[in-house]
C-alpha cells in the first residue's frame, strides 16, 4: 500500500521527521503513538500533502507511484484520506454540498460519471446510518459550531463517503466520549477490508480495543524508534514513554 | 432555495464552459464624438421628446459643466475626455432579425460556445422573440398577463412616449437632476433604459428582467431606469446579466431610481459584469452609478448586488427611509482581481419614525485589486426608534490586494440603536488544504469557499440569478489565490 523510506521533513527550517521508515501493506491496520510533538501530525500532513513542510529526502510509494510528486488534490483522488486532528470549519458551504462536490471531482479524476443527485443522497443516508451521525449535521456548513466530538465524528463520515484505500487517521479518538469512540471505531472496521489499509495515530491504548492494530509504532523524535503487535500499546500504557526516550537519547 | 443553490452550484460547475466575452463587429448609428447643446438637441430630437424632457436635459448640462467630479472615492483613474464619447449610438443589432434563422451563425456558434441558453441568445441578439416557436408562448403569456395586470414594463424611451406623464411625475424625484457629476451627465444624455410602473395593490406575479423586455435595445452608455411601485403593490427587479458584457464604451453613468410609495415593496437585484480590463490592467469599463430608493409609509426596498466586472466602479445604491415604518436593505457582494477597484457600499438615511435598515457587504479582493466599502447610515432627528444593522466583511485572496471599509454614522436621535460588525479574513490555508485533501482541486475550492462566504447575499437573489452569481464568482477569481 504504502512504503516510507528515509523521510526527512523540515518545516520554516526545523528538521521534524528525520529519517522514518514505515511499510503498510493492504489490509493491515497501524497505530502510530508517540509523546506530544514527535511528529505525528507531520507525518500525515507530509503524506497528506500540505505545502508549508519541504521534503528534504527520502521518497513515498504509495501504490505503485511516487507519492510526493503528486498534488494534494490527486493524492486524495488516488485514496489516501486523512481525518484531522483540528477539522476545518467551512462556512456557508454545507457537508452535503462538500461531499458531493468531492466525489464527483473523484470520480472525474477517474474518468467516472458524477454521481446522480438521487444515488448521493442515498449513499448519504447509508453513510450517515454507519457513524449515527445526526441527519442535521450533514445538512449544516462543514464543521461550523460543531462539538468537538462531532467534527471527528464527521471525518469519520467523510471517510465513510469517500471509501479510502488508505486512511490516515489523527487523533480522531481524542475528545470523544465512549459511544462516540464505539462508533468511530465501527467506521474504520467497516472499511476494513484486504484492500484497504489504515494508519491510526493516537494517544490511548483504549481505541486499540476497538480497531485492533496489526502492528504499533512509537514515533519519537521524528523517527520510528520502536514497532511490536497490539501489546506495545498496553506496555507503553502502562510504563510511558521515559523508557523509550532513555533508549534513544540521541536520534 | 437555500437547498437548492449549493446543489445546483456543484451541477453546474461541473460544466463550467463559461468563458470571457466575445466581441462582435456591430455597425450603429452614431453621431459625432463631444459634448453640447446641440448634441443633447439631437438626442432628444432623434428619440422625439416633448419638449419638458428636453429642457429637463439642458437644465442638466449647464449645471454639469459648473460641477467638479467627485475626488472622495478610494479609486484612481484617468478623467474620461468627454469631447472624445459619442452620446447617441443605437446598434444596428437592437434592430430586430425577422428570424433566428437570419441570425449570424457564427455568432450563434460563439453564444452556443458560451453555453448561453437559447432564449439568452434570441435576447442577446435581438429577435424578435415573437417569431420564435420556443419563446412564443413565453413572450406572448408574458405580455399578456402583465398587462391584465396594469402593469407597465417597458423601455424609458416608449415610457416617455406612452406613458410621459408618469414619467415627468417620477423622474427626478429621488436622485435631482444635479445630485452628483455623474448623475447630472446621464440627466443630460441618458439614451434608454427601463421603465416600470406596479398599480395599486398589485402583487407582481414574475421577477420582471430585462431578459424579456422585448423591443429592449442594447443597455447603453447612460442608462435609466425608474420603477414606481404605487401603494400595496409588489415587484421583484432584475438588472443586468451574468454573460461578461464587453463594451465599447469605457464610462458607463446610469442612473436608478425606485419610488416606493405606502405599503408598497420592490425588490432590486443586480449582476454587474461589465469587462473589467485585462490581466495587466489595460482596457475595462468606467462603471459611476447613481441608484437610489425612496420608502413612503410602511413599504421596504431591497438592494442585492453581485458585483464582479468593471475596471473601476462607484456605486452606492441608497434607501431613503422618508415614511414611518419604512425599511431599507442592502445586500452586496463585490469582487475585485487584478487590477480592478471597486468603491462600493450604501446610504440609509432614515427619517420616517421606526424605520429600520440592514447592511450585508461581502468585499473579496484578489491579485492586486483594491475594494472599498463606503456606507453612511444617517438617522435625522425625526426618526424616532430607528434601528441600523451593519455588517461589512472582506476577504482577501492575495497578499497585494487591498480592502477598506469605510462606514460613517450620523445620529441625531438618541433613541436610534445601531449596530456595526466588521472583520477581514484572508483565504485560510487551512480551508484550501482541507478541500483538496477531499480531491476538491483549487479553483473549485476557492469557489466553495467564497460562495459559502457570501450566502447571506446569494440567498436574497432570485434563484436563477443565483445560481449564475456563484457561477460568475468562481469563474471572477479564477487563479487568484496567491
Ligand atoms: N511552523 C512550525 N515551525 C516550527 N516548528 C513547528 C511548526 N509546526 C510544527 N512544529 C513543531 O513540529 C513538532 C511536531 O509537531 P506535530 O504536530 O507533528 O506533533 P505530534 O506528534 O502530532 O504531537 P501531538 O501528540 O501533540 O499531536 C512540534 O515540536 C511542533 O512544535
Ligand atoms: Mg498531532
Amino acid at each position: 500500500m504504502i512504503t516510507i523510506k528515509n523521510l526527512h521533513a523540515s518545516i520554516d527550517g526545523k528538521e521534524i521527521l528525520r529519517g522514518l521508515n514505515l511499510t503498510v501493506n493492504a489490509g493491515e491496520v497501524h497505530a502510530i503513538m508517540g509523546p506530544n510533538g514527535a511528529g505525528k501530525s507531520t507525518l500525515a500532513s507530509v503524506l497528506a500533502g500540505r505545502d508549508a513542510y519541504e521534503i528534504t529526502a527520502g521518497e513515498v510509494i504509495f501504490e505503485g507511484t511516487d507519492l510526493l510528486s503528486l498534488s494534494t488534490e490527486d493524492r486524495a483522488r488516488e485514496g489516501l484520506f486523512l481525518a484531522f486532528q483540528y477539522p476545518v470549519e467551512i462556512p456557508g458551504v454545507s457537508n452535503v454540498n462538500f461531499l458531493r462536490t468531492a466525489i464527483n471531482e473523484i470520480r472525474a479524476y477517474k474518468g467516472e460519471e458524477s454521481l446522480s443527485a438521487k444515488d448521493f443522497m442515498s449513499l448519504v443516508r447509508e453513510k450517515s446510518a454507519l457513524v449515527e451521525l445526526d441527519s442535521k449535521l450533514a445538512s449544516r456548513s462543514v464543521n461550523e459550531g460543531f462539538s468537538g466530538g462531532e467534527k471527528k465524528r464527521n471525518e469519520i463520515f467523510q471517510m465513510a463517503m469517500l471509501a479510502p484505500k488508505l486512511a490516515i487517521l489523527d487523533e480522531t479518538d481524542s475528545g470523544l466520549d465512549i459511544d462516540a469512540l464505539r462508533i468511530v471505531a465501527k467506521g474504520v472496521n467497516q472499511l476494513k477490508s484486504p484492500e484497504n489499509a489504515a494508519i491510526v495515530i493516537t494517544h490511548y491504548q483504549r481505541l486499540l480495543d476497538y480497531i485492533v492494530p496489526d502492528f504499533v509504532h512509537v514515533l519519537y523524535k521524528g523517527q520510528i524508534v520502536k514497532t511490536g503487535g497490539k501489546e506495545l500499546a498496553l506496555e507503553l500504557e502502562e510504563k510511558g514513554y521515559d523508557w523509550i526516550k532513555d533508549a534513544h537519547p540521541t536520534v | 432555495m437555500a437547498n437548492y443553490t449549493e446543489e445546483n452550484l456543484a451541477e453546474e460547475l461541473e460544466n463550467q464552459e463559461y468563458k470571457f466575452g466575445f466581441v462582435t463587429p456591430i455597425d450603429s448609428d452614431t453621431i459625432p464624438i463631444g459634448l453640447s447643446e446641440d448634441v443633447i438637441r439631437l438626442i432628444s430630437n432623434k428619440k422625439e421628446e416633448p419638449l419638458w424632457l428636453l429642457e429637463h436635459r439642458l437644465h442638466a448640462y449647464n449645471v454639469w459643466k459648473t460641477m467638479e467630479e467627485p475626488k472622495w472615492a478610494h479609486v484612481k483613474y484617468k478623467k474620461p475626455d468627454f469631447q472624445n464619447i459619442a452620446y447617441y449610438s443605437a446598434p444596428k443589432q437592437s434592430k430586430k432579425y425577422e428570424s433566428w434563422d437570419d441570425v449570424d451563425p457564427e455568432m450563434k456558434a460563439t453564444m452556443a460556445k458560451l453555453g448561453i441558453s437559447m432564449e439568452e441568445q434570441q435576447r442577446l441578439t435581438g429577435v424578435a422573440v415573437d417569431f420564435v416557436m420556443d419563446s412564443v408562448s413565453v413572450a406572448t403569456s408574458f405580455k399578456e398577463k402583465l398587462g391584465e395586470l396594469g402593469i407597465i414594463f417597458c423601455s424609458f424611451s416608449e415610457a416617455v412616449q406612452n406613458h410621459p406623464d408618469l414619467v415627468r411625475k417620477y423622474m427626478g424625484t429621488v436622485i435631482p437632476t444635479t445630485d452628483n457629476y455623474y448623475a447630472a451627465l446621464n440627466n443630460a444624455v441618458f439614451t434608454d433604459g427601463s421603465f416600470c410602473y406596479i398599480p395599486k395593490g398589485v402583487r407582481c406575479p414574475m421577477e420582471l428582467s430585462t431578459y424579456f423586455r422585448i423591443n429592449a435595445g442594447g443597455t447603453g452608455q447612460f442608462e435609466r431606469t425608474l420603477v414606481v411601485a404605487d401603494e400595496g403593490s409588489y415587484v421583484s427587479y432584475l438588472e443586468g446579466c451574468t454573460a461578461p458584457q464587453r463594451d465599447e464604451n469605457q464610462l458607463h453613468a446610469a442612473v436608478v431610481e425606485l419610488i416606493a410609495l405606502d405599503n408598497a415593496e420592490i425588490k432590486y437585484s443586480t449582476v454587474q459584469n461589465w469587462y473589467p480590463g485585462d490581466k495587466n490592467g489595460l482596457g475595462g469599463i468606467f462603471n459611476f452609478v447613481t441608484k437610489r430608493g425612496i420608502c413612503h409609509t410602511n413599504s421596504k426596498i431591497s438592494w442585492t448586488q453581485v458585483e464582479t466586472g468593471s475596471a473601476v466602479t462607484w456605486k452606492y445604491p441608497s434607501c431613503i427611509l422618508k415614511g414611518d415604518h419604512s425599511i431599507g436593505e442592502f445586500y452586496s457582494v463585490a469582487v475585485t482581481n487584478n487590477y480592478q477597484q471597486a468603491d462600493t457600499g450604501t446610504k440609509m438615511i432614515h427619517l420616517g419614525k421606526n424605520t429600520k435598515s440592514t447592511i450585508i457587504s461581502k468585499g473579496i479582493s484578489a491579485g492586486k485589486s483594491q475594494n472599498s466599502y463606503r456606507g453612511l447610515v444617517q438617522i435625522h432627528k425625526s426618526a424616532k426608534n430607528a434601528r441600523n444593522f451593519s455588517q461589512c466583511d472582506s476577504l482577501l485572496m492575495s497578499s497585494e490586494c487591498g480592502a477598506h471599509t469605510f462606514p460613517y454614522i450620523e445620529c441625531k436621535n438618541s433613541t436610534a440603536k445601531i449596530e456595526h460588525e466588521a472583520t477581514t479574513s484572508k483565504i485560510g490555508e487551512d480551508q484550501l488544504f482541507y478541500c483538496k485533501q477531499r480531491g476538491i482541486g483549487e479553483e473549485k475550492a476557492i469557489g466553495l469557499i467564497v460562495n459559502g462566504y457570501c450566502k447571506e447575499v446569494l440567498n436574497q437573489l432570485p434563484m436563477e440569478f443565483a445560481v449564475e452569481a456563484q457561477k460568475l464568482l468562481t469563474i471572477s477569481l479564477e487563479g487568484s489565490v496567491g
